[in-house]
């Protein structure tokens, strides 16, 4: 199947550009464990306040260096043309974008599940919630690509994007972040956390149905 | 298009075509006017006088006669943007868009009213000025959601393009909206416990309910009033060089 | 190209405005196999807008285009046809080898195999070099080897000539009159006055409407 194939060979082609520019690559990381840093150093470091904040200080810090990872998802194919190309290509559109999205989550949201724990352990979450934290990151970092992607698809075609960028994106990151930190919460206080996990997987896997059409159709429109 | 009968499509393409809707919102604007008026007459009497005192709440539980119609409209035309974005992608009718467009700054007024007028109601009943009650907080969101479609309208230069782009996000969001809505109900008794809900009342008395519902009836027409204004001044701006703008403007002049 | 005298892409009373200011209006014309068209015009008078219309990433505010006599949305359009714009869609990050390889992958094969491609381009020998390193001339040149290793009947070429040399213009001239020749055909904007006395060649000559 040429379609398959052309997918491939997208994720191949980004995740080979990603290690070329690594330096790059690492610094949403960077940004997300600083993120974490800053907040004991803003409201003190007592350990029951810190622990009781712990599951939101790390997702709203996640969703912070989604955020800032998204502009790399269609930014440097819209400068050289290489988008031009996608839309020209026999192919479906929407089903390269995914590759693109899949791709971008590889290589920015994976690696937040690395230093997760070193985050969990410097606010003190308590060990029981650890299994539950990276269950939240894995469903719910491709969302944050996912959603980002049709917000950087809608603003890719502007010089000045970012701030927009972050207006239209937020507020549709609100439902990832009360599931995402209400089950580490409650993990943490020994709590079942299946519901929430299970509401972060369907609206994972909807999210993986819908969200290449609008992203298809918004870049056909910032390519203009 | 041919699952449409053909008078009623062809209704539509006279419609739709700008210099007949502008000469159509003149002729209906000052019937809606009446109408809004006689409405809003009615149930802001209905609603300050007639109906009685609430025993709990006294008398500042009337600001409901702004507040819950203004956040019932702050949904309503956020849906009904969705519809426009959609009719304006699926058969690119310049009408559907600039209808999208216009409701825009509408919808978040009436948000931004339904969120002040909220405010003001929980300073007596809770003693803050802010409660992050789930209601409160989604209209905080959708109040975020409407802000980033003028915004976006706004950074768009060329105005096709930027029509079809709020489009898609109006779609986008409004496929979000329950969720956003589901989500903060779900958060507001994880973090708060049992609050006062102010929409939970088992049954309203039909003294009061009467006013809401005629105040209510006078926020659509106002929204029909000012999203039909704003949409002739959209069009003019959009074909300032279209042939019927200039006659249009000569004969004014 | 077993049907090749029957291709052909028409354009039925294409109009097209940019902010609100008319750029053409009722453009018709029709290019066959073995034809070349020419858009010529000053600056701002609408020939990237006419030619990004064909691509399909503008869409024309009226008028219809087809390809073999239908609508290019119902035909197979987009795998006929191939693009070199101003930004030539190559990484500058990964070799040549690997743009080319990529964007094999997203067409369907041509005429060339990428080692022949590469030789007629005179890139042989480049393969693994990353694009960065390669002049402006070269990276036109590696443009236009993905033109022959992927399918293709229709090239539409937004300003082929410019940063290259007398004998990259021989090159690309030579290349497309060879495509010419097997029954392709090409739309191209330039400012650059095609030399070739042999080619079948249509201009249209826009002016800004006003």
């Amino acid at each position: 199947m040429p379609i398959i194939q052309a997918f491939w060979a997208i994720i191949r082609r980004d995740l080979l550009l990603a290690f070329r520019r690594r330096a790059e690559m690492a610094n949403p990381l960077f940004f997300f464990v600083l993120v974490v840093t800053l907040f004991p150093l803003a409201v003190g470091a007592q350990p029951n306040l810190l622990r009781a904040m712990a599951p939101g200080v790390i997702w709203v810090s996640a969703l912070l260096a989604a955020l800032l990872s998204l502009d790399s998802l269609f930014r440097s194919d819209f400068d050289d043309g290489s988008l031009e190309q996608m839309l020209l290509s026999p192919h479906a559109l929407s089903i390269l974008v995914l590759g693109k999205i899949i791709a971008h989550w590889l290589v920015t949201g994976l690696p937040l599940l690395l230093v997760a724990p070193l985050l969990a352990v410097f606010l003190g979450l308590p060990e029981q919630a650890m299994g539950t934290l990276w269950l939240t990151l894995i469903l719910a970092t491709p969302l944050l690509s996912l959603i980002g992607a049709i917000g950087v698809a809608l603003t890719v075609g502007l010089r000045r994007g970012g701030m927009l960028l972050s207006l239209l994106v937020l507020p549709l990151y609100v439902p990832v972040l009360i599931f995402a930190s209400g089950a580490v919460d409650r993990a943490a206080s020994g709590l079942p956390v299946g519901a929430q996990l299970n509401i972060l997987l369907a609206m994972l896997l909807s999210a993986l149905v819908l969200v290449p059409l609008p992203t298809a159709a918004a870049l056909k429109m910032s390519v203009n | 298009m041919s699952w449409i009968p053909a008078p009623v499509s062809r209704f539509f393409h006279r419609t739709s075509s700008p210099p007949h809707f502008y000469a159509l919102a003149d002729r209906f604007i000052p019937w809606l006017t009446v109408i809004f008026l006689l409405l809003l007459g009615a149930g802001l009497y209905g609603g300050l006088y007639l109906a009685p005192t609430d025993y709990q709440q006294g008398d500042s539980y009337r600001i409901i006669y702004i507040h819950v119609p203004a956040a019932w409209m702050s949904l309503f035309i956020y849906v009904l943007m969705a519809v426009m974005g959609g009719i304006a992608l699926i058969w690119r009718m310049k009408l559907a868009e600039v209808m999208l467009i216009s409701s825009a700054p509408i919808g978040a007024g009436f948000t931004f009213v339904a969120l002040v007028t909220g405010s003001l109601w929980g300073k007596p009943m809770w003693g803050t000025w802010w409660v992050w009650d789930a209601r409160l907080t989604s209209e905080l969101i959708l109040l975020f959601l409407y802000l980033g479609v003028i915004s976006l309208y706004g950074a768009i230069e060329e105005k096709r393009a930027a029509a079809r782009a709020v489009s898609i996000l109006a779609l986008v969001g409004v496929v979000n909206i329950p969720i956003i809505h589901y989500s903060v109900q779900w958060w507001n008794t994880l973090h708060q416990g049992p609050t006062v809900s102010k929409m939970d009342k088992p049954s309203i008395h039909v003294s009061m309910l009467v006013p809401l519902l005629l105040m209510a009836a006078a926020f659509k027409f106002y929204y029909l009033i000012a999203v039909l204004q704003a949409a002739k001044l959209e069009l003019l701006k959009r074909e300032t060089t279209s042939q019927w703008v200039k006659t249009l403007l000569e004969k004014q002049a | 190209m077993e049907n090749s005298q029957h291709v052909s892409l028409q354009a039925s009373e294409l109009s097209c405005f940019r902010d609100e200011r008319l750029l053409f209006s009722e453009l018709s014309f029709s290019l066959q196999a073995g034809e070349v068209l020419l858009l010529e015009g000053a600056n701002g008078s609408g020939k990237t807008s006419l030619l990004r219309i064909l691509c399909g990433f503008r869409e024309a505010d009226a008028g219809e285009l087809y390809w073999c006599g239908s609508k290019i949305a119902d035909s197979s359009y987009y795998n006929d046809m191939a693009y070199v714009g101003h930004a030539d869609g190559t990484k500058k990050e990964l070799t040549v080898l690997e743009n080319l390889k990529f964007a094999l992958a997203l067409g369907s094969a041509g005429k060339y195999d990428i080692e022949q491609a590469l030789d007629k381009v005179q890139l042989a020998g480049f393969d693994d070099n990353p694009v960065h390193t390669l002049s402006a001339g070269q990276k036109r040149r590696l443009s236009l080897a993905r033109l022959l290793i992927t399918h293709n009947l229709l090239w539409i070429l937004d300003e082929p000539f410019t940063s290259l040399d007398r004998q990259g213009i021989k090159l690309i001239e030579s290349l497309m009159a060879e495509h010419i020749a097997q029954g392709g055909m090409a739309v191209l904007t330039s400012h650059h006055d095609l030399s070739m006395a042999d080619l079948n060649l249509k201009r249209i000559h826009l002016q800004a409407c006003q």
